[in-house]
């Protein structure tokens, strides 16, 4: 840091009243020697963006006046890759691949924003069919579920709590492996499409639901039982990040922070998409008579403890239904839309099924013609724009897609709950102090793939 | 890329500002970018190519200009109606489509019907969701668009607000004073399109650097990227493909 009495950034003809500290580098010795001659306790902090209790790449500006922050600004856009301008010049089923990079703790909620604001646009939100819908609510709950793992997990991590963290990351990773097993991949699924999703679940598929369900079962009380009531972890988050409802509101605020004010919000029942509607389970959220106070970093950790067993609650349900409705169709019977085949894992990797190929190239010159024209060419969405919200594990995600009657979205926007969510950083933050920064943030839980984009 | 340097490339952040006078009055950042052609397209495949394989006759006007006739359905023209009851030529039209409620909002009447959205008991849209650029080069005089979300907690309802601006002089007031969530999506539609939000507190850079030239989610703003050669055959860049349309 460097205190001048010129401010280089100011606005012209803007006047500099006061010392001006600006976040820079420099050589130890003069920085200390310069605070030793000035005298006063006024530090100005970068903090990122490559710091490890940053989530990834945000930076973190704090001035502070001793160990107290008079005033934080975050900077971001470290990770800003252009996802919406690149979705412009590819068809609106590859859009699927770009949009499920955003925020990559959570992929398959943008996949799903996305589709169904696609999907609005086609007019088709009526033709999709169960089956594609059961699975899209399965998939997103155990999202969810793995999610909040991580929000815990690394939140957790940050004020010292590693074993949350390690526990956190080995109950992901057995959702990640039914993911894989489903989908191919980890992360960055691609796997819900406009129209339904890219296939149906494998053979071995509902016994691993099975295995999995009853490992969440057994392993997730422990983090209750490790956090709860440890008298470190209370101290450390009950009373952080202070944000009312009122606050909430005036910020547009969503997801489990607006529900630890006490205010039972969930697009999932509010505004249903996908069949909500039709699954029984409960908002989570806090209430006078938990036992703590609302409105800060304890109780929306809470909370989110409290929606994982919602979350799944709810993919026991799906998987019910899953193993009623087996062989019937996932994606929406036109074939204009649809994309021609299934996925098999082959020799050399992921691929179209060996049928279809047999099919396309031996059988049928129209099938062939249609497979590659759906693919190469894409399909037409009529004019227009849309907007659908759903309910992320952070908050309103939605997607803004407009189209201009072509193969290709004309103009692709996430809304971003991490982006929104961190201009609340100051609010919760200035007037306390730097070690609860840390916490503050981390209960918001942004992803900065999501935030820049 | 070429290696050809961009206009106003070779400045840097110390070059001497002159005084308020030099700041831009319109659109551009800097007064060496230049302003758009518009654009037409026809046909499927590249535009002015003489390559027509697929060529299906199509010429698209891809500026959806649509109007709803007025009534409503009834919930929709209660929410109209009571806003053009408080502001007097809240709306120039209004759109009803595929459920979504869309109201035009001309610029200069865009703070009256933001603070009558969200304070009036029967409308109250509270939450504020987000504000969204998009650029339509052929619609003269209004190539700038400038979408925003809305969510009523209350009556759990949402509206859509466009407002329009020409890119010759691409100014619409910022709603931070009323929504304060509008902060970082009013930046981010800066840096990404070149809107200018009247009073905005401080009108930056948010995604993009600070010093960057141009306004990336713009239509004549090029992709970038490079041809890749692959076993002997060049792949050149996604937007420079013969493409669909």
């Amino acid at each position: 840091m460097t205190a001048s009495q010129t401010d280089y950034y100011a606005q012209p003809g803007e006047e500099t009243t006061g010392t001006v500290y600006t976040s820079m580098g420099g050589d130890w010795a003069d920085i200390a020697q310069e605070q030793a001659e000035r005298g006063d306790e006024t530090l100005v902090i970068n903090m990122g963006p490559q710091h490890p209790s940053t989530h990834g790449v945000l930076r973190l500006i704090l001035e502070c006046d001793g160990e107290t922050v008079t005033s934080i600004r975050p900077g971001i856009g470290f990770l800003h890759t252009g996802i919406e301008k690149n979705m412009e010049y590819r068809t609106f089923t590859q859009g699927t691949t770009f949009v499920t990079r955003m925020d990559y703790v959570a992929p398959l909620f943008n996949e799903v924003a996305y589709c169904l604001s696609v999907e609005r646009l086609l007019g088709i939100e009526d033709q999709i069919p169960q089956r594609a819908n059961d699975i899209r609510v399965l998939m997103m709950e155990l999202c969810r579920i793995a999610s909040h793992l991580v929000a815990i997990g690394t939140g957790g991590m940050e004020i010292g709590a590693l074993t949350v963290m390690t526990i956190g990351f080995r109950e992901r990773e057995m959702i990640l492996d039914f993911f894989e097993a489903v989908t191919g991949l980890r992360m960055n699924h691609a796997y819900i499409r406009p129209g339904g999703v890219a296939n149906d679940l494998p053979e071995n598929g509902m016994a691993q639901l099975h295995d999995l369900i009853k490992w969440l079962e057994d392993y997730l009380p422990e983090y209750a039982l490790f956090c709860n009531e440890n008298p470190i972890f209370k101290g450390r988050m009950m009373g952080i990040g202070h944000m009312d409802l009122s606050a909430c509101m005036a910020l547009g605020v969503t997801g489990p922070m607006l529900r630890s004010t006490g205010y039972d919000w969930d697009l999932r029942k509010k505004q249903p998409y996908c069949g909500y509607e039709t699954y029984d389970f409960e908002t989570k959220y806090w209430k006078p008579t938990d036992g703590w106070e609302g409105c800060e970093s304890y109780s929306r950790f809470r909370i989110r403890l409290d929606e994982m067993w919602e979350s799944l609650h709810i993919v026991k349900q799906a998987a019910e239904r899953l193993e009623a409705s087996v062989g019937e169709p996932v994606m929406v019977a036109d074939k204009k839309i649809a994309w021609p085949a299934q996925l098999a894992v082959g020799p050399d990797g992921q691929g179209n099924s060996h049928e279809h190929i047999k099919h396309i190239m031996g059988d049928s010159m129209e099938a062939l013609i249609h497979h590659f024209k759906i693919v190469t060419e894409g399909f037409r969405v009529p004019a227009g724009q849309a907007y659908v919200p759903i309910e992320s594990p952070k908050g309103e995600i939605g997607c803004h897609v407009v189209s201009d009657g072509g193969t290709r979205p004309y103009r692709a926007h996430m809304r971003d709950p991490g982006f929104h969510h961190l201009q609340t950083v100051p609010i919760q933050c200035e007037g306390g102090m730097i070690s609860d920064v840390v916490v503050a943030v981390g209960s918001i839980d942004p992803v900065m793939g999501g935030v820049d984009r | 890329m070429s290696d050809e340097k961009l206009p106003g490339e070779q400045k840097t952040i110390d070059s001497n500002v002159e005084g308020a006078d030099s700041a831009p009055k319109a659109g551009l950042e800097r007064e060496d970018a230049e302003a758009s052609a518009p654009v037409t397209r026809t046909g499927m495949w590249s535009d002015g190519s003489p390559d027509t394989s697929g060529y299906g006759g199509i010429v698209r006007q891809y500026l959806p200009r649509a109007t709803s006739e007025r009534p409503l359905p009834e919930e929709h023209e209660r929410v109209v109606a009571r806003l053009e009851q408080i502001v007097d030529g809240a709306t120039s039209h209004v759109l009803f489509d595929r459920g979504e409620l869309t109201i035009f909002v001309p610029r200069e009447k865009l703070l009256e019907v933001a603070s009558a959205l969200r304070d009036d008991p029967h409308l109250r849209y509270e939450g504020f969701m987000g504000v969204n650029g998009v650029h339509y080069p052929t619609d003269a005089g209004a190539e700038l668009h400038a979408v925003y979300a809305l969510q009523s907690f209350t009556h759990n309802r949402r509206l859509r607000v466009e407002v329009s601006c020409p890119d010759a002089d691409p100014h619409i007031p910022s709603v931070c004073a009323t929504y304060p969530a509008a902060d970082w999506h009013e930046r981010e539609t800066w840096d990404m399109f070149g809107i200018i939000f009247d009073d905005h507190p401080s009108l930056t850079r948010i995604l993009m650097p600070d010093d960057w030239v141009g306004h990336p989610q713009r239509k004549d703003y090029p992709l970038g990227g490079i041809p890749v050669e692959y076993k002997g055959a060049v792949v050149p860049p996604p937007d420079q493909r013969r493409n669909y349309r």
